[in-house]
């Protein structure tokens, strides 16, 4: 296990290190200076400004600075805000987006695990078949349609919920309605056909007639084993809401760190673009590499370290 | 049964001793289907995978003849036509422009279309190729490979295509190269596992005794027989890629007007929504909804289709 962790170590930080050059050469990729637009007339503002964002340096020295600066997590200046840094805005922003995402989590893992038991349980029944047509319409329906319609619907037309913003819990159920829809829906139908399987193998017979109450049989002998594969995806589908925060937090004015990030793209932000990208990146290869321990822990039949004849 | 001779009238002749057909003695009874035909006849059997298949087929048609066929144009603004909800005119309405609805949901269609069956047979072809060398080589190359893809797989997909698509400007050409740049990683996996499995059968092995190169082995033995997982894999694919062009698109990533993609639709429906425009929204996000819905479920028919275990 220790040398899987270890071997497992080195591969993130690798592929963290892969990451930030690559944004950093594709940044520099791009003709012409950031300050291209700003018809700074005077050429000793120019060199000034150049020299204040390092861009006077050889490129390889840059890189030097850049990489040191990744190391120590600090992106640097943003371009386009004055004194703002990629720092101060990752602080502001991170935190709301980092909120809704994990409550987006929590109500996709709780909710599509409970829905996907129910339709396996009762399988082919009619449970089964809504639980599956809502699986099929969350997966089909993208985040940013169902977002715009819970707003139209439940906040304009039915004036329930507040429309926009991220300032008290009832702000947050519509922004998390939209973005967990998706995530549920996945959840739902991965539950559902490993606990299919697991329902017919011979030590849920086994456990029914020790005479087990049913709840006990499902909750401690089926799901943990049906639960897997939902482990497996917790990874991409990690991915699939950090990046699905950048819409809902557009179109519910949410002031996270998705929405800085789309403006850095609309206003061509390079530093925050590179240092938003370099974060995120880090961060989800982190849980990645979370996922993967907790995997190992998990499920014993898994081997992580593969040594022959070890048991 | 008794009276058999009695009832039924039997002549002499129909008893007498066939013998032996060589030639048939080895056929096997069961008609011969091939994989395909019998994949065919199970995915017509499942209903929701047929009515996925066919509207994508009236989808495809629509994209290629609608835009020819429309009236409208959508190349220079018509402000004597602003904001019309649906009528018999304009089946879907216009939009601040006076563009017909209508028309641009089809030309976004040729886009989606477009965008998701590239980036598909894309990662069909360098996925075939490297994951089919990786598995049947083995070995050091093999790990050497399998290096790269999990580095690659550990990329966040999304990000790493809105970095390139800031870099190399929004374009349906680069929307193509920065999702398949990432894409491919998958198939190749796919491929890798399966050869992985199939070149260590009987079949490959007497192929080998026969003579038969590596080049042929990999034509006739282990691709036809990887094809199943590989076809579900493109399958879900494409929906995948429709869904990263419209979500970039929404954030503002996407092609420029004129020409017009779902997402690119959506997103400028947005401003407009709450002052009742709803047709402005509901047609792209209706037609993005069920593509991938169409998509998805002929991706899940398909699963079961070419899956030679349920073959029955």
């Amino acid at each position: 296990m220790a040398v899987y962790i270890v071997k497992r170590f080195a591969m993130m930080i690798a592929t963290i290190f892969i990451i930030a050059t690559l944004t950093f050469f594709l940044m520099h990729a791009i003709p012409g200076s950031p300050f291209d637009e700003e018809r700074t007339s005077n050429p000793t503002i120019q060199a000034n400004l150049e020299k204040f964002y390092k861009l006077d340096q050889p490129v390889i020295v840059q890189y030097g600075h850049y990489l040191k600066s990744v190391a120590t997590f600090d992106f640097g200046p943003s371009i386009k805000k004055p004194n703002e840094t990629v720092n101060s805005l990752l602080k502001r922003g991170f935190p709301i987006s980092a909120e809704l995402g994990l409550i987006t989590i929590l109500v996709a893992v709780l909710s599509g695990i409970t829905l996907g038991t129910f339709a396996a349980l009762r399988h082919n029944g009619i449970i089964d078949y809504m639980a599956m047509a809502f699986a099929v319409v969350g997966i089909s329906v993208p985040n940013f349609v169902l977002a715009t319609l819970l707003i139209q619907q439940l906040a304009v037309n039915w004036q329930i919920l507040p429309p926009a913003t991220w300032s008290s819990p009832m702000h947050m159920i519509l922004p998390t309605l939209a973005l967990a829809t998706g995530p549920t829906a996945i959840i739902a139908r991965l539950t559902r056909s490993s606990m299919l399987e697991v329902l017919t193998q011979d030590y849920m017979k086994m456990a029914r007639a020790k005479g087990l109450s049913p709840a006990r049989i499902v909750l401690r002998h089926a799901l943990r084993n049906a639960l897997m594969p939902v482990v497996t995806i917790m990874g991409t589908m990690l991915a699939g809401i950090l990046t699905g925060t950048f819409v809902i937090e557009k179109i519910f004015a949410i002031p996270g760190m998705g929405k800085y990030f789309v403006d850095s793209i609309n206003n061509r932000d390079y530093p925050v673009i590179m240092g938003t990208t370099v974060f995120y990146s880090a961060f989800l290869v982190f849980m990645l590499f979370l996922v993967d321990i907790v995997y190992g822990f998990l499920d014993p039949r898994i081997k992580l370290h593969k040594k022959e004849g070890d048991a | 049964m008794v009276n058999h001779q009695q009832n039924v009238n039997v002549p002499d002749e129909w008893f007498k001793p066939k013998g032996a057909d060589l030639d048939q003695a080895e056929s096997v009874v069961r008609p011969s289907l091939s994989y395909w035909k019998d994949a065919w006849r199970r995915l017509r059997k499942n209903k929701l995978a047929m009515g996925g298949l066919i509207f994508l087929v009236l989808l495809t048609l629509f994209a290629v003849f609608a835009p020819i066929l429309s009236p409208h144009n959508i190349e220079t603004t018509q402000y004597a036509n602003q904001n019309q909800p649906p009528s018999a005119t304009h089946w879907f309405g216009t939009d601040e422009k006076g563009w017909d609805v209508f028309t641009r949901t089809w030309y976004g269609a040729r886009v989606s279309l477009f965008v998701g069956v590239a980036a598909a047979l894309i990662d069909f072809f360098i996925g075939i190729i490297y994951g089919g060398i990786s598995g049947y080589k083995g070995g050091r190359t093999d790990s050497l490979m399998m290096r790269v893809i999990e580095i690659l797989y550990g990329l966040p997909h999304l990000l790493v295509v809105i970095l390139l698509m800031v870099i190399m400007g929004a374009s349906l050409t680069t929307i193509i190269i920065a999702l398949t740049i990432t894409g491919w990683v998958g198939m190749a996996r796919i491929v890798r596992g399966q050869v992985l499995q199939i070149k260590n059968y009987e079949f490959v092995t007497a192929s080998k005794s026969f003579g038969a190169k590596t080049p042929r082995i990999i034509r006739k033995n282990l691709l036809p027989n990887t094809m199943g997982p590989i076809i579900v894999q493109m399958t879900l694919t494409v929906p995948s890629a429709i869904f990263a062009e419209a979500f970039l698109s929404f954030l503002g990533l996407g092609i420029a007007a004129p020409f017009a993609s779902w997402g690119v639709m959506a997103n400028d429906a947005l401003p407009v929504i709450l002052s009742g425009h709803w047709w402005r929204l509901f047609f792209p996000a209706f037609f993005i909804s069920m593509t991938m819905f169409a998509f998805n479920v002929l991706g899940d028919g398909m699963q079961d289709a070419l899956d030679p275990k349920l073959r029955g």
